[in-house]
């Protein structure tokens, strides 16, 4: 996941709305770990389009 | 590693989890509060605005320090125009102040404080200690070192991040139709109305949801918006928000000085909010009004249930699901007919079309109504365009 810092604010919107709870918002980052199956749902409803997903490998 | 102990242990101190942090000190509890970041209270991630009667209900005594300003009415607006005003004699309950939340909030906290509650700062819940299969404490990151808190109860009052919850083993996952991405803007220097709440409703100005014009006196309003999750495909909140106050002539010579963006859940709440050892209150509990997006009173309220329902539990030593289920019933005798209610009437309403919103508001703005709340501008609505309220007219 790639995460935008310029754009994001840090509501953690992305974290409550993961259907796999694989985004965790700590003090100032977003942590993403492995149970992300890159569903896209956080990338379509973050408010100020600060997620992407990556292209795989 | 630090290890803490307590009889409860509070995730969160926003006002759900500050209030029920304060009815377990008050109760005799141990108790210890977290709060992930730096500041109770800040930064914002709401419109601020709350109705009068609840803050009494749950003995919150008014403080002029953080009520910014007092409603006297409402205005709906449709796409068109079209508005419907209604000032505080008809508007009952639905309206009332704007607050400063992050002084609101540091006044909970301040009253869970003098109940008896440990508050740590910056101090984060990184996930559950199981013991025996039971959740039995927390892992926490309190100022960069890690540590654990063991306690009898945990409240999650992690807000709608709800992470604490799942970690727990309850499923609190919102279905995308159930929640709405927002933003918000602190506008200065505005020629908005500062006596009144606007809300503008419609799909080409905010789908599935609805924008708000929350003002704060002297020049400065919350401009927000929400989109409903189906209709948001990326990046929308923030264009419909700037698309609007380009456009609006009240905010012409208005700069925003702050941003805030932030999720609301639009579901009825969880199907339990309690297990072994745990509650979930408030926004984590997804016990938010599904129509007004309103979450400050059904936080206190929930918060204020748990710590009651826990101090209960304490004395007769027994923390178990069904020794915490009087929680269960509690907010649901107060709550649950009206959030299925205005769940029912939020699906509804993100189904029509601008024309039959415009016609909608019309007809409301030309009707007589006594006292104008959301049970008696749906009951009209019952009158007039049956179809809206199918399927839940034995709650109107």
């Amino acid at each position: 996941m790639i995460v935008n810092y310029d754009k994001c604010l840090h509501c953690g919107g992305c974290a409550g709305s993961c259907p796999k709870n694989a985004i965790f918002l700590n003090d100032y980052i977003l942590v993403f770990n492995d149970d992300c199956n890159r569903c896209g749902r956080c990338v379509r409803l973050c408010p100020v389009q600060a997620l992407a997903l990556e292209a795989r490998a | 590693m630090k290890t803490y102990e307590c009889d409860v242990v509070v995730v969160g101190a926003g006002p759900g989890g500050s209030m029920a942090a304060k009815f377990c000190a008050e109760g005799g509890l141990d108790t210890i509060l977290i709060e992930k970041k730096a500041e109770v209270g800040a930064p914002l991630r709401c419109a601020e605005g709350v109705s009068k009667k609840w803050l009494e209900e749950v003995g919150i005594a008014l403080d002029p320090l953080w009520i910014r300003a007092d409603m006297i009415g409402a205005v709906i607006k449709s796409p068109d125009g079209t508005q419907f005003k209604l000032d505080e004699s008809k508007a009952g309950t639905e309206v009332g102040y704007v607050l400063e939340r992050h002084l609101f909030d540091k006044a909970l906290a301040r009253d869970a404080v003098a109940a008896g509650s440990k508050l740590m700062m910056r101090t984060s819940c990184t996930g559950v200690i199981r013991e025996g299969g039971r959740v039995v404490g927390i892992k926490v990151k309190s100022m960069g070192e890690e540590a654990e808190i063991r306690a009898k109860a945990i409240v999650a009052a992690d807000g709608y991040e709800s992470q604490v919850g799942r970690w727990a083993g309850i499923d609190t996952n919102v279905k995308l139709n159930d929640l709405n991405s927002c933003i918000q803007y602190r506008m200065v220097n505005c020629d908005a109305d500062m006596e009144y709440c606007e809300f503008i409703i419609g799909r080409s100005i905010a789908p599935g949801g609805y924008l708000w014009i929350f003002p704060k006196g002297n020049g400065v309003a919350n401009v927000g918006i929400g989109v409903m999750g189906p209709l948001c495909k990326g990046g929308e909140p923030k264009e419909y928000l700037d698309r609007f106050l380009a456009i609006d002539p009240r905010f012409k010579d208005s700069q925003a000085v702050e941003v805030a963006a932030g999720f609301v859940s639009t579901c009825p709440g969880l199907d339990c909010a309690v297990d072994d050892n745990i509650i979930l209150v408030g926004d984590a509990a997804r016990i938010i009004d599904p129509l007004t997006g309103g979450g400050i009173c059904h936080a206190c309220r929930t918060g204020m249930y748990a710590g009651k329902v826990l101090v209960e539990a304490a004395a007769k030593g027994d923390f178990s699901k069904a020794s915490l289920m009087p929680y269960e019933k509690m907010w649901r005798d107060r709550m649950e007919d009206k959030l299925y209610r205005n769940w029912m009437a939020k699906e509804r309403l993100a189904e029509l079309d601008d024309e039959t919103i415009n016609e909608l508001v019309r007809l409301i703005s030309t009707s007589d109504i006594e006292e104008v709340n959301v049970y008696n501008l749906l009951k009209t609505v019952k009158e007039k365009f049956p179809k809206v309220v199918e399927g839940f007219e034995h709650l109107i």
